[in-house]
């Protein structure tokens, strides 16, 4: 994919250009506000990552409200140092399409751009099946199978499923979690959402050969057939 | 008269309310108030006066002016009735019956001259009917130097006849110039009254203010343990005192939470950025092979996760409870949103063989910040699940009451909505019960489990942005947090919360089986 990063913080922009690059992605950078908006719209990116404090009088949130004006629907990914529940509800409104507070794990940035890059793509038509590696899911019937075996699943165990199936081969991390299936926007102390996947597994992954969800350590889950 | 508009007032200590300033600066609100007083209170008296002149010399003018008439009247009947010889015996007898010596006859024939009457001549001004004249007369006989003042009328009778009727209204006039001169005296001294009295006005206010004034700039320089005096008498100024003191008490609880946070931020970040610390220059330097040097590091990441953690607990408190996070407030019903806690954290639960039960109405309507709400719960669930041993039971309760909450039944105009989380498990001393809602406090028995000793104390400050109170109490065995938030009705406009409807009682193995 290519990612454009505006950030003005040296450290932080090089780590993540650094870590975008080793993971296969090519990063454009900008260092203050002016050239970040230049290059968003005069040339084409998966992926926008955008500070939203910058020098130079356009902060982040000027270049996306610029943006989305200019009809440019390219997903942003919107870094603050404030995180506020205000000033997150004022990020998306301005057009942003996920919300990191800063200080963050790379591997968290790193699934969720993944995530809304493959948003960016795909994502035309109303999926009503969703398949990997011998599971399948009906969305319509709201049933799941597996090598033809039927799985039941209660409502929350299947949304749980579903979000992790639309990310199929993508890392999805305890907060995305937490967000997309129960729309929670704070941090319960213990780790719940471990349960509730170690709860999956056990239906979905158990009685069969090979497992589907993985771990992947230091990051969250990913849903993938080998 | 130091009035000085060169020097400009930048701060309540420039505002020197008690100099003595121009009396007729209009810009001071005193004086203002002192002009409006008199004004008022001179514009009364006059009226007041008026009222008295109108009621006195006017009302004696018009019985003058009545008997006149009526006189008049009278006598032109004789006249009709018997002709001359009756009018002249009609006016006679009258000036006989006559005690005050004040009424005035005069009948002259065609060619001019007395047929009878009390005066000599016919007053030269005289010419019209149904006309009002003052005349000065001659009066031969009681008064000998008879120079009198007159109210009179006249009337044509048929055969070129004359008469004049009117009273003397010596009496009167001089009843009248007595009643001016005690009118103006009395006006003189009501001026004098409202003058004083708006100066009266303008000190007092001057004082009221001053105090004000002087409370407030104390404050503005710092000594923020200055309150407004009150006098106990319930007036307005004390009213405004209160709410003044109100606002101070509030002030300095904001600047105590800043000045903990810093406190906190001191010593309870400080620890974990000092281990953090410790930790990356000890493997920087004494490393032995590079696994070594990868694990110090992931350490000292996990260390500033932990910070991160609790500086955003910290921030997040410390906002709530300055009081500005209101704009989320909506109305929702509690009994879906608890459902769905109990649902996220009853794997957890079911792990420890706990069974995690709920009881709540059907409905609850609710006022309030429903992430907080969550969060709140939330935290208290976490607190109760750490702390219960296997096989036992955590209930999450709700329900709105009139007082207690128990079972209170809902009729008084303020509810209050009673949100309890119950276990069994290892519960708290009394002693530490009253510090559990502290920052980074944490009971002896909880020193060895994970979490950072904020908790409750957000849980606390969710609590009273929503106006309520956290109460402890225990069980035996185990502890039951209760977070009792007001409900006023006028907050739930439609969906009233619902007098208990039938609660239904299960255990949340089945979170799915409800409706």
């Amino acid at each position: 994919m290519r990612i454009l990063i505006v950030e003005d913080d040296p450290t932080v922009r090089s780590f993540i250009v650094r870590g975008l690059t080793e993971t296969g992605h090519v990063a454009d950078q900008a260092d203050n506000g002016k050239d970040g908006l230049f290059l968003a719209v005069s040339e084409k990116f998966d992926v926008i990552i955008l500070d939203r404090m910058l020098p130079g009088g356009i902060d982040g949130l000027k270049i996306l409200e610029t943006l989305r004006s200019q009809k440019n629907s390219t997903p942003v990914i919107v870094l603050s140092a404030l995180g506020d529940v205000d000033d997150r509800v004022a990020g998306l409104k301005a057009g942003g399409d996920d919300y990191l507070t800063k200080p963050f794990a790379f591997s968290e940035l790193l699934a969720r751009v993944e995530a809304l890059g493959r948003r960016g793509r795909s994502e035309s038509a109303p999926q009503t099946r969703l398949e990997a590696g011998g599971l399948e899911m009906d969305l319509l019937s709201r049933s799941v199978k597996r090598d033809g075996q039927k799985i039941d699943l209660q409502p929350r165990e299947f949304r749980l499923l579903e979000f992790l199936l639309r990310h199929t081969g993508q890392v999805v991390t305890r907060t995305m979690l937490l967000e997309g299936v129960w729309d929670y926007h704070f941090d319960p102390q213990t780790n719940v959402i471990d349960v509730h996947v170690s709860r999956l597994r056990q239906k979905v992954d158990k009685p069969f050969e090979t497992a589907l969800i993985h771990t992947v350590r230091n990051a969250g889950y990913m849903l993938r057939a080998d | 008269m130091q009035t000085d508009p060169s020097l400009p007032s930048s701060g309540p200590a420039d505002t020197k309310i008690g100099s003595p300033r121009n009396f007729l600066a209009l810009r001071s609100s005193g004086v203002r108030f002192a002009i409006v007083y008199a004004l008022l209170f001179s514009l009364s008296a006059v009226l007041f006066l008026s009222v008295i002149w109108w009621g006195t010399v006017g009302l004696l003018e018009r019985q003058v002016e009545n008997s006149v008439v009526a006189d008049l009247r009278g006598l032109s009947e004789r006249w009709t009735e018997g002709g001359l010889p009756a009018l002249t015996v009609a006016i006679e007898d009258r000036l006989e019956d006559n005690f005050d010596h004040d009424a005035i006859y005069l009948l002259m024939d065609p060619h001019n001259h007395r047929i009878t009457g009390n005066l000599l001549v016919w007053p030269a001004d005289v010419t019209a009917s149904d006309a009002w004249y003052q005349l000065s007369i001659h009066r031969p006989g009681f008064h000998s130097v008879a120079q009198a003042q007159a109210q009179a009328q006249a009337l044509t009778l048929p055969g070129g006849y004359r008469l004049l009727v009117g009273r003397d209204v010596r009496g009167r006039l001089m009843l009248r110039n007595l009643l001016a001169d005690t009118l103006l005296w009395a006006l003189a001294m009501i001026t004098a009254l409202a003058l004083g009295g708006a100066v009266l006005v303008r000190s007092m206010l001057r004082r009221m203010i001053h105090s004000i004034a002087k409370t407030t700039s104390a404050i503005a320089h710092g000594d923020m343990s200055r309150r407004m005096p009150m006098r106990g008498r319930g007036d307005e100024l004390d009213e405004v005192a209160e709410a003044i003191n109100e606002m101070l008490e509030r002030i300095s609880r904001l600047m105590d939470g800043v000045k903990q946070v810093s406190n906190s931020i001191a010593h309870d970040l400080r620890t974990p950025i000092t281990r953090a610390r410790t930790r990356l220059e000890y493997a920087a330097h004494h490393a032995e092979d590079e696994t070594a040097l990868r694990q110090a590091i992931e350490h000292g990441v996990d260390d500033l996760d932990r910070i991160t953690v609790v500086f955003d607990a910290l921030l997040r408190i410390t906002q709530i409870e300055a009081g500005s996070r209101r704009s989320a407030f909506a109305c929702f019903d509690l009994v879906p949103v608890l459902e769905d806690i109990a649902e996220l954290y009853e794997p957890v639960a079911e792990e420890k063989s706990i069974v995690l039960s709920l009881r709540l109405p059907a409905v609850l309507q609710f006022y309030g910040d429903r992430m907080m709400i969550q969060q709140a719960v939330s935290n208290l669930l976490d607190n109760a699940l750490k702390y219960s041993p296997q096989d036992s039971t955590v209930t999450i309760s709700a329900a709105a009451g009139a007082n207690t909450g128990g079972n209170g039944i809902a009729l008084s105009q303020e509810q209050i909505v009673t949100v309890a989380v119950t276990d069994q498990g290892i519960g708290m001393s009394w002693e530490e019960l009253a510090r559990a809602p502290e920052r980074f406090f944490r009971a002896d028995s909880a020193r060895n489990t994970p979490g950072s000793g904020l908790g409750l104390a957000l849980v606390q400050a969710i609590v009273q942005l929503h106006g309520g109170a956290l109460r402890f109490s225990q069980r035996n065995p185990g502890l039951s947090a209760e977070m009792d938030l007001p409900l006023t009705a006028s907050e739930v406009r439609n969906g009233r919360s619902e007098k208990k409807s039938e609660k239904k009682t299960f255990a949340v193995s089945h979170p799915e089986a409800g409706p």
